[in-house]
């Protein structure tokens, strides 16, 4: 959102319909839709933590449902251990610092290690399997921490979000979601507007060039990373408190994908096509799933292959992009820059 | 998976060496073939092969489906190493190429082929397939059994490095393949089709990827997910061992086998894989190039530093 750049884009005007969308709905469906709808917010986040750490900053993490099963299992944890009102609410905030803090640290082992690209993907991806594994062999009665049982497969209870002593459910939690993923959502547009945002851009097309521009990139890709977690966690949380329930096929190889396949379909670059694309896939998958989940996969699996092979900014941002320029008769600005290619030492520009 | 067997602490001395050699051997085995594929195509393209498990997953389907005919089980395992990377090829022509030059998303794009493999394989075959039991029984030492068959794919793991060896360091095509690591652009203007190679490097890790599968189909349970069981271990063996797959993929598999054999007979399988994680994490922090850039940094030293052999 550059100054003096105009804000009727596609973009925009999808997301204003999107919100618009999202407000009314719940006057015009059952309760059932609408916490529903509540849950593919909550996972909405993770497209989002992973646009802003793949589409922004370049860095393609594999493994951002580490950070979620973490989020996820951190809130069950405290929030049994810790009884009263209000607890809940504190639990949503130590979730995600859990998240957060993990990210820091995995982060800074890597950044500063001089860690990029594609190991960056294998080593969070080996985080998150290993969780998976982890706590996959929680089942036995020791495994348990206070009052929570981990409880290996059968998966976590977690108390859901309470004010008082009364569980939110329906429509206050519809909107109690809808606020969080709006928020978000403007808190990173707002981030990305700004200096740090236009650092993330310039690390992205040149590690080296940025660094000598003044700027400290392994610092600001542990920043970022450590954002993504704490989104990421969000999710978790938000996921956990949902169902009230979590387990480690949460943090498993088919989770940890398909972030990856809603952001490449619907475009990593926009935080707008990526967060509407994966509530429009979201909501396709459930409606496949009752009859045959495992084809929605691979109906998903081959829309992601067709769309990094021939539209790689994504489906939904192309379309941004051809109503941008048939409607409001220009090229948006910040187009023409690279397709997110890193490989070191290459000079883009002459 | 690898099924780790107790050490019983009252053993005598022997059996004791005895297993941790034996749990070694298991884990380097386990962790080179698993890797040595991804490895190779790494090495060559900079590309990760994320459809690695499931090209093995596809490797022990072949070789289980040959294997339950009657096809001796040698013959099987080729098999699949040969189908395999046939497939490999296909998926190299088809996608990966297109997408030279970005390595972000041809990593992404073999995720995608990945997930439509094993998903395909889901709809096809259904959750799971009768397996093939292991072969050439197994041998006592003290109170523990040992399989013969694991001890077969220690063999079989350093012969086929030493055919790696022969096939990069002594044959034309092991000449141009390392003439397009060091430098594409002037490997072709010699004359070297610098996108066959690609091809077929690409086939040969297939192949390899396949070739471990299929080795591995009678240890485990026959499933769509199979290749799960193994890409943690071979991820974390590449970022250890670096570019280069003849020299610090063995290496990373028997520092890393020391390491899961040692936590995983202590305190069972999770704990092992969790340790290997950890130690990976810490080797990229003081190692971001793995072991061969370690190995490549103090070969390009200053002379004079040591005296040249």
């Amino acid at each position: 959102m550059r100054r003096g750049a105009s804000l009727l884009t596609a973009e925009n005007v999808a997301f204003v319909v999107f919100l618009a969308y999202l407000l009314v709905y719940p006057s015009t469906t059952d309760e059932f839709s609408i916490g529903n709808t509540a849950y593919f917010m909550a996972i909405s986040l993770m497209a989002l933590s992973l646009a802003l750490i793949w589409g922004k900053a370049g860095i393609l993490s594999f493994g951002q449902t580490a950070f979620f099963g973490i989020g996820g299992y951190v809130y069950g944890i405290y929030t049994l251990n810790v009884l009263g009102s209000g607890a809940t609410w504190i639990g949503i905030l130590v979730g995600v610092l859990a998240g957060g803090i993990v990210a820091a640290t995995l982060g800074y082992f890597m950044f500063y290690g001089g860690v990029n690209d594609v190991f960056v993907g294998l080593t969070t991806l080996a985080l998150t399997l290993v969780l998976q594994t982890f706590m996959a062999q929680t089942a036995g009665p020791e495994w348990a921490v206070g009052e929570a049982r981990l409880n290996g497969y059968n998966g976590m209870y977690v108390p859901q979000i309470s004010i008082g002593d009364a569980a939110l459910y329906g429509k206050p939690l519809y909107f109690l979601y809808l606020a969080i993923l709006i928020g978000v959502y403007l808190l990173l547009r707002w981030l990305s507007g700004s200096r740090w945002g236009y650092g993330l851009v310039a690390l992205q097309e040149n590690r080296t060039r940025t660094e000598t521009f003044g700027y400290n990139v392994r610092f600001m890709q542990v920043q970022v990373f450590c954002l993504a977690g704490c989104i990421a966690a969000l999710s978790g949380v938000l996921y956990a408190s949902w169902g009230s329930y979590i387990d480690p096929s949460s943090m498993g190889l088919t989770a940890a994908i398909t972030p990856v396949i809603y952001v490449a379909i619907g475009g990593r670059r926009s935080l707008t096509a990526a967060m509407i694309s994966s509530m429009i896939l979201l909501q396709l998958s459930q409606s496949l799933a009752s009859s045959a989940p495992e084809y929605a996969l691979v109906i998903f699996g081959v829309l992601a292959l067709l769309a990094v092979l021939f539209v790689p900014e994504g489906f939904m941002a192309a379309l941004f992009s051809a109503i941008d320029r048939a409607l409001f008769k220009r090229s948006r600005p910040d187009r023409g820059v690279g397709t997110g290619d890193v490989t070191p030492g290459t000079p883009r520009v002459s | 998976m690898v099924t780790l067997t107790p050490s019983i602490p009252e053993e005598p001395v022997p059996d004791g060496v005895f297993n941790a050699l034996y749990q070694f051997q298991v884990s380097f085995s386990f962790l080179l073939l698993s890797a040595i594929g991804l490895a190779v195509i790494f090495g060559m393209m900079g590309v990760i092969n994320l459809a690695h498990g499931e090209f093995m997953m596809l490797g022990a389907y072949i070789t289980t489906i040959v294997a339950t005919h009657g096809v001796p089980l040698v013959v099987a395992v080729l098999m699949a190493a040969l189908g395999v990377g046939a497939f490999g090829a296909i998926v190299e022509i088809l996608v990966v190429r297109r997408l030279y030059g970005r390595l972000l998303d041809s990593v992404a794009a073999t995720w995608a082929v990945g997930l439509i493999l094993s998903q395909g394989m889901l709809i096809l075959t259904g959750p799971s397939m009768q397996g093939i039991s292991s072969p050439f029984g197994s041998f006592a030492v003290g109170q523990t059994s040992y399989s013969w068959y694991r001890v077969a794919l220690g063999i079989i793991a350093v012969i086929l490095l030493a055919l790696l060896y022969l096939l990069f360091m002594k044959t034309k095509f092991g000449l141009r393949s390392r003439a397009t690591i060091q430098n594409p652009s002037i490997a072709q203007a010699l004359g070297v089709n610098t996108a066959g190679m690609y091809t077929m490097t690409f086939a040969l890790g297939s192949a390899l990827a396949g070739l471990a599968g299929g080795l591995f189909a009678p240890t485990a349970t026959i499933v769509p997910f199979f290749g799960t069981n193994y890409i943690v271990e071979a991820f974390v063996t590449v970022i250890v061992g670096g570019a280069n797959a003849l020299l610090g993929t063995p290496i990373a598999a028997a520092f890393l086998g020391a390491i899961n054999a040692a936590l995983g007979t202590q305190y069972g399988l999770y704990i092992g894989r969790v340790g290997l994680l950890l130690t990976t994490i810490i080797i990229i922090r003081v190692l971001p190039d793995g072991i061969s850039g370690l190995l490549e940094r103090w070969r390009m030293r200053p002379s004079g530093a040591r005296s040249r052999k």
